[in-house]
């Protein structure tokens, strides 16, 4: 019987999309759709792919070939309006160090215009337990408390697409626990289509609907979590991640077709 | 153009200022040290030349406080960029809704607010130790003060764009692009000083008719207007042509991958 049509509005959605580097091919057709209210994981070994879709996805790095929309419009020609409907959080970036934790997130507010900034930084602070942290000087804290600034200035402007890239990447066990809470209590709350990348494959088993996994630019598998382990020949998520990032495949060996009842 | 983003922006700087007074420091030490230096040379050649030259010498000082209006304005731009490198705050900036021209302007505003800073302290310093007034230049002032700030603002544009291409290892261009061109600009001399073949090239700067006029005024009460239509022209050329470069090498460094590894390396 043939699946009913998807009628998810698609916030995210690439088409092709191909970026070489010196004729390398960092990402190779890659496609993908990401629906409102969905978290999508983006999986894949160091040099797999990840980082070059996610800044072509923020309008970083131009594609060699290949179509992106985001909110139904072509990325390129409306990045303005559409980065002011979305954020980024990577643990790779920081907010000025030099600056108290509310001066940054109060630039920030007025960047995206927030009504009210001064109410919204402290819900969204009390929110993820900082409130304590306001008049702290940012580049003083430590990688638990500056990842929770990160994600405060992430939902400033209540975004409708969030890209977090590694927002658990040198956390305590405990940090990264709250932090995946309040990821997920958020996103079902407003309803955010957030695309994800972690190499925590436990971060990805909690908070993801759906994963890709990208090797050498191409994807290689994509479904639920539980799905994917349960096409692999592997018995969880990390393994299923080892096997692609050694072979570039998910199973041992061709399964077998399943026989029809 | 959106004045909210670009007082966002200027916001962060003034921030910035307010939490590390040593950004202050500098931009009043430095001037200070050069104004002292030649304030001093000038006094030592009024007492040893005859009392008509010895007036004229003190237009030294009124170029030291011309330049520095350049200097500061290019400073502006240009420092205001490597602050967001260093802090690692680009990729924050460039995935937010901040359009090219907005982060330009708030890093002329900045330009602007470090002129005003320097002039003042330098105005006031050169007045109460050298007797040297800024403003016998009247209202011819305040097109010369335009007129510099804005290829300032084009330089900053400049040394940024080559920043942004080169990566952080060509970041002391941020301070020596304005003293690649100054030997040309007559700051301390006249064009008709210069070796005759380098007489056409000095015209070719908007900021080489702005010293000349100054001397003519501070020598004569007036100037020829011929000096501001060409320096504002040349300015209208230089800031176009800056902008494109800028635009064009942030696309470039987009189109090769590049801006992600420079705004978190």
């Amino acid at each position: 019987m043939p699946s009913p049509p998807d009628t998810r509005e698609v916030i995210l959605e690439a088409r092709e999309l191909t970026r070489e580097f010196d004729g390398v091919k960092a990402l190779d057709r890659f496609s993908f759709k990401l629906h409102r209210g969905e978290v999508l994981g983006l999986l894949g070994a160091n040099g797999a792919g990840k980082t070059t879709a996610m800044n072509c996805l923020l309008g970083l790095t131009l594609p060699t070939s290949g179509e992106l929309n985001a909110f139904g419009m072509p990325l390129q020609a409306n990045r303005i309006k559409i980065l002011q409907r979305a954020n980024f959080s990577s643990a790779y970036t920081a907010l000025p160090g030099n600056l108290l934790v509310w001066q940054n997130l109060s630039v920030f507010a007025r960047i995206y215009g927030v009504p009210n900034p001064k109410k919204k930084i402290a819900e969204l602070m009390e929110l993820l337990e900082i409130s304590h942290l306001g008049k702290r000087v940012t580049g003083q804290l430590s990688a638990g408390e500056s990842t929770r600034v990160n994600l405060v200035k992430a939902f400033l402007n209540d975004p409708e697409l969030l890209m977090l890239d590694e927002p658990t990447a040198s956390l305590d066990p405990d940090i990264a626990d709250k932090v995946r809470k309040v990821v997920r209590k958020v996103q079902r709350e407003r309803s955010i289509a957030i695309l994800y990348t972690s190499h925590n494959m436990r971060d990805i088993e909690e908070v993801c609907d759906r994963v890709i996994f990208l090797h050498k630019g191409k994807i290689v598998c994509e479904g639920t979590p539980s799905d994917i382990v349960a096409q692999s020949s592997s018995d969880n998520l990390e393994d299923v991640f080892i096997k692609i990032a050694r072979d570039g495949e998910i199973l041992d060996e061709p399964k077998k077709e399943p026989v029809a009842p | 153009m959106n004045l909210r983003i670009i007082s966002a922006l200027v916001m962060r700087y003034l921030f910035l200022y307010s939490r590390t007074p040593m950004r202050l420091v500098e931009l009043i030490f430095w001037p200070l040290v050069d104004l002292v230096v030649w304030g001093n040379v000038t006094v030592f050649i009024q007492k040893n030349s005859d009392a008509k030259f010895g007036e004229f010498i003190l237009f030294f000082l009124g170029a030291m406080i011309l330049w520095d209006i350049l200097f500061r304005a290019q400073q502006g731009v240009a420092i205001s960029f490597l602050e967001d490198v260093w802090t690692r705050n680009l990729l924050n900036i460039f995935v937010a809704p901040v359009r090219t021209a907005e982060y330009l302007s708030a890093t002329f505003v900045v330009g602007f607010l470090r002129i005003l800073v320097t002039c003042i302290v330098m105005s006031l310093v050169s007045w109460i130790g050298y007797s040297f007034n800024i403003f016998q230049l009247q209202w011819w002032l305040v097109p010369f003060f335009l007129n510099l700030m804005a290829f300032g603002w084009a330089l900053g544009m400049i040394s940024t764009a080559l920043i942004l291409r080169w990566g952080q290892a060509a970041e002391s261009l941020a301070w020596a692009v304005p003293f690649f061109i100054q030997p040309v600009v007559c700051v301390f001399y006249r064009v008709e000083d210069m070796p005759a073949w380098s007489r056409p090239i000095a015209w070719l700067f908007p900021a080489t008719p702005i010293f000349e006029g100054m001397r003519d005024v501070m020598k004569t009460g007036t100037m020829n207007w011929d000096y501001l239509w060409l320096a504002g022209g040349l300015n209208v050329i230089y800031l176009a042509l800056a902008g494109w470069l800028f635009v064009w090498v942030l696309n470039q460094t987009r189109k090769r991958g590049l801006l992600t590894k420079f705004a978190t390396q």
